[in-house]
């Protein structure tokens, strides 16, 4: 392995990383704005400088500058502490300082950076610039002047989220972060700009003027609003939850969360059911829990223990399904389910219901059958994984079903049983492309199975998968998408009649 | 001086026709097809050994640079010319450009040929629209005349020549930057590595090169490298267009040897400075973005990359600006300043930031409102700019004002001490 010396250091590194990763290794705190490991880089914020010997008379980007055998760096030489105060100085004098009334302080990069790398008082005595603030629709508050021009926004929506919303416009100090007609970002993982901003320019709407970070305790979670199960640390204050960050989880989100996993916290503190209702006449009567478990008894009571049928929803934890079983077994009753939708399963089977090549292994797919699912509302966070695919290795898509508005380009084969049949015939212009690539998924989602039609996708979806080159005893392509989290859960536990 | 039969831009006034019978009465496209089948390895050779600096403004020997071309990378190659020529004081590509299109065109073939590149992108700057038009009728004639195009020349290379028209922004004459443009994005410099010969234009190997080095190159290979390298001296050969501007007689763009006297240069051929050569003040010897010399330095200075570099100035793109003793210095050189400022792409922090900070510091420079030690803090923020940034924009907006403080900091403290003076009173 190459090795490279690193402030007297000598640490062996991999062949392509960058000199910032092996400053990294060897344990050398490089402070940055503009990079961040899931996007482009983009070497501007000039915060990485770092020196190189035997390179030019001058600081080098640590971000930008491949690792090289033999190289030798210094992260706390002279030229790099100068570097770094004057690049601090140069993004501070036209940032406002309003930290007070700023949601980010506390947790802003400029703010701990400032603190180790920057002067401790202002040189600048000219007028400050103000920068108008943009609209960019209800969830992403901005206040522009606090901009340092960093472009991980415009990166994460360009790259990432696969919309054209944010750019930069103008040049020079005229420089601005823009949504070009002030118009909303017109994404379903726009809260994640929120994260990436690393100053106050860019805060999330509901939570402005709320709290401050270290008022809040964090707990450490997972989404329930999607079939994903997202990593998620959800902030609280007292009883109150004040907002929910994504948790690094290379396995499902990587450090993305959509918006609704964000932003869906304002319906656990308004109109929720804290009460119990009994519906009379079609109205529904406050009660208390007393009388309505006494209703139920006497309901079960009155008809056949043997007929009661138990439902469990979207959110029902294995432990209460468990109960829930019991207790239905308890009755006499073997009527149970967790399918509200009438989604079909091959009993017996459980790849069936499962999403059974790992959400990473979307990354590497080189084709994608997509059947009768919308991604990016159903799995957002999957559908990052599929446009990386896209970009990555020129995956080809194929659909079946109505016609979609997906951030990738895709193929539309039809919209029906035949469509499948064909592919599985291989009678299809997409099929031939589908049984050539060497790392094919099928992904299924609700809709085509919560019908009467469910059992038979399924069992075609199967045996396409089983046709596939990578098919092994080990790895089935083939992926149900469910929307519900507790699905699988209680599929597994045989919530089902 | 420069022997009349020594020059290479015979046409520079456009005294003579530009077209291609002009042209090939000038010996222009006379034996192209015997210099391509010398063979690439040649022509790169034999620009090496003739010692060619970019003309630019870096001076980067331009043999070594073209031989940074992979030989088969697998991809198609590109040459780019640079004729984004917007630094101030510069206007010697648009003489060649207008008065003498098919030399371009031919150095254009050649180089290319030798980079093997098929195809050639000139990217012009937007306000040269005289220029576009005469340089793509000359592109015109050229296909016609299978000069260019399918079989250039009868020389079995397939060679396209493109014309493309900027908008007008002086960032997009930064390498990197103009390729940026080229492909249709916003004009930012990027970051290298890699370098254009590496992953250049659509990511493919590239070579940009400015108007006059491309122009020069037939001749050069015509005329044999050791011709061109007996001009001038080691490592600073041949000659060159000169653009004089400012306060002389006759202002004026003049193709003379490398290493001519700055006072000979201006006395000879822009009939001197306007009240004569004691009421000088001072030269910016290479375009906006090189430090300025005071007439102490103008009077013995060489006009070449290497002893203009060490009187801490530079060649540039010999662009000389000539001021005399009516000139606000400090005005003069806030004024570029503001350029700078107005020409940041805004990309990186320190150029975007810190040339705004400078040009509002020269301005209170010029009125007298800043304070004496305000002189170090402006200087402090040169440095802070210079070395720190991903073009060398950044470097260009520091250098005038660091040359302004070497040679004129007495000025600039007699003003302040004036203006305080004023308020007490």
């Amino acid at each position: 392995m190459p090795i490279i010396t690193i402030d007297n250091k000598k640490v062996e590194f991999e062949n392509g990383m960058t000199v910032m990763q092996a400053c990294e290794l060897a344990g050398a705190e490089i402070p940055r704005f503009c990079y961040h490991e899931k996007l482009s880089i983009a070497g501007n914020c000039r915060m990485c400088l770092v020196e190189m010997e035997k390179g030019p008379p001058k600081p080098v980007a640590s971000c930008a500058m491949p690792a090289g055998d033999g190289m030798v760096i210094k992260t706390d030489s002279e030229m790099v502490k100068k570097a770094r105060k004057g690049v601090m100085e140069f993004l501070l004098i036209n940032h406002p300082l309003d930290c007070p009334i700023c949601d980010q302080g506390g947790e802003c990069d400029l703010q701990d950076q400032a603190l180790h790398y920057g002067f401790d008082k202002s040189r600048y005595e000219e007028n400050k610039r103000a920068v108008k603030n943009k609209h960019m629709g209800p969830l992403v508050s901005t206040i522009m002047t606090r901009c340092i021009h960093c472009t991980r926004c415009v990166r994460f929506s360009t790259e990432v989220a696969g919309v054209d919303d944010l750019g930069l416009l103008g040049r020079g100090e005229n420089a601005e972060i823009t949504t070009y007609l002030e118009k909303t970002i017109d994404s379903e993982l726009s809260g994640n700009v929120i994260d990436l901003c690393p100053v106050g320019a860019l805060t999330s709407k509901p939570y402005s003027f709320k709290s401050r970070p270290w008022e809040l305790s964090k707990t450490e979670t997972y989404d329930v609003l999607d079939g994903i199960g997202s990593s998620i640390r959800v902030d609280t204050r007292g009883k109150q939850v004040l907002r929910v960050l994504p948790r690094i989880n290379e396995d499902i989100n990587e450090e993305w969360i959509n918006d609704k996993t964000r932003f869906a916290i304002d319906g656990l503190s308004r109109q929720r059911l804290d009460k119990v209702y009994i519906r009379e006449n079609d109205k529904f009567n406050v009660s208390d829990w007393d009388s309505a478990l006494n209703k139920i008894k006497d309901e079960i009571n009155k008809r056949g223990k043997d007929k009661t049928i138990t439902l469990s929803g979207k959110f029902t934890d294995a432990e209460t399904i468990i109960t829930s079983k019991l207790f239905s077994k308890g009755l006499g009753s073997d009527l149970y389910d967790c399918r509200f939708d009438n989604a079909q399963i091959i009993h017996g089977e459980s790849e069936s219901y499962k999403f059974n090549s790992s959400i990473q292994e979307v990354e590497n797919a080189d084709a994608i059958l997509l059947v009768g699912s919308n991604p990016r509302w159903e799995a957002s966070v999957l559908n990052i994984r599929i446009r990386k695919a896209f970009i990555n290795n020129s995956c080809k898509i194929g659909l079946i079903g109505p016609e979609l508005n997906l951030n990738y380009s895709y193929t539309n084969i039809s919209n029906s049983l035949a469509g499948l049949n064909d592919i599985l015939n291989n009678n299809s212009e997409f099929s031939k492309d589908f049984f050539n690539a060497k790392n094919p998924i099928i992904i299924v989602g609700t809709s085509a199975i919560n019908n009467s039609e469910g059992t038979s996708v399924i069992k075609i979806c199967a045996e396409i998968a089983k046709k596939l080159p990578n098919f092994s005893a080990s790895f089935n392509p083939l992926n149900i998408l469910n929307q519900d989290i507790s699905r699988v859960g209680s599929l597994e536990l045989a919530f089902k009649k | 001086m420069l022997r009349e039969e020594d020059k290479i831009f015979n046409n520079l006034y456009g005294f003579d026709d530009w077209s291609l019978t002009g042209a090939k009465n000038r010996g222009v496209w006379s034996n192209t097809k015997e210099i391509i089948e010398k063979g690439s390895d040649f022509i790169v050779e034999e620009i090496k050994s003739s010692q060619l600096r970019g003309r630019g403004g870096a001076g980067f020997p331009a043999g070594l640079k073209w031989s940074f071309m992979p030989k088969d990378s697998g991809k198609p190659h590109y040459l780019v010319v640079n004729a984004d020529e917007s630094e101030p004081g510069t206007c010697k590509d648009r003489e060649i450009m207008r008065n003498d299109p098919h030399l371009l065109l031919e150095g254009c073939l050649i180089a290319g040929f030798a980079m093997h590149a098929n195809t050639c992108y000139i990217y012009i700057r937007g306000e040269y629209s005289n220029e576009a038009s005469n340089l793509q009728k000359a592109i015109d004639e050229a296909y016609e005349n299978n000069l260019i195009g399918k079989n250039a020349c009868g020389t079995n290379w397939n060679y396209d020549i493109y014309l493309h028209i900027g908008a007008g922004a002086y960032i997009c004459g930064e390498e990197t930057a103009l390729l940026e443009s080229l492909e249709g994005k916003k004009g930012q410099p990027r970051l290298k590595p890699p370098f254009p010969a590496g992953a250049g234009l659509y990511g493919c190997p590239t070579t940009v090169t400015n108007v006059e080095t491309i122009a020069v190159a037939p001749t050069i290979i015509r005329r044999g490298a050791s011709w061109f390298s007996s001009l001038g001296r080691e490592n600073n050969t041949g000659s060159k267009i000169f653009s004089i501007s400012g306060h002389v007689n006759n202002p004026c763009n003049v193709e003379e040897e490398m290493g001519i006297g700055l006072k000979e240069l201006i006395e000879n051929h822009a009939g001197g400075v306007i009240g004569g050569w004691d009421n000088l003040l001072a030269v910016i010897p290479g375009g906006a973005s090189v430090p300025l010399i005071p007439k102490s330095i103008c009077d013995k200075v060489k006009m070449d990359f290497d002893s203009l570099k060490e009187v801490q100035s530079g060649l540039g793109t010999a662009a000389v600006i000539v001021m005399n003793k009516s000139t606000d210095i400090v005005d003069a050189i806030c004024r570029l300043s503001h350029f700078y400022k107005h020409e940041s792409c805004g990309q990186c922090t320190p150029c975007r930031e810190g040339t705004g900070w400078m040009y509002r510091m020269m301005e209170k420079m010029v009125k007298g409102s800043a304070q004496v030690n305000d002189i170090d803090k402006l200087l402090d923020v040169t440095k802070q700019i210079e070395g720190h940034t991903i073009c060398a924009l950044g470097d260009a907006a520091a250098w005038p004002i660091q040359g302004l403080m070497r040679h004129f900091r007495p000025e600039v403290e007699r003003r302040i001490k004036e203006y305080r003076l004023g308020e007490v009173a």
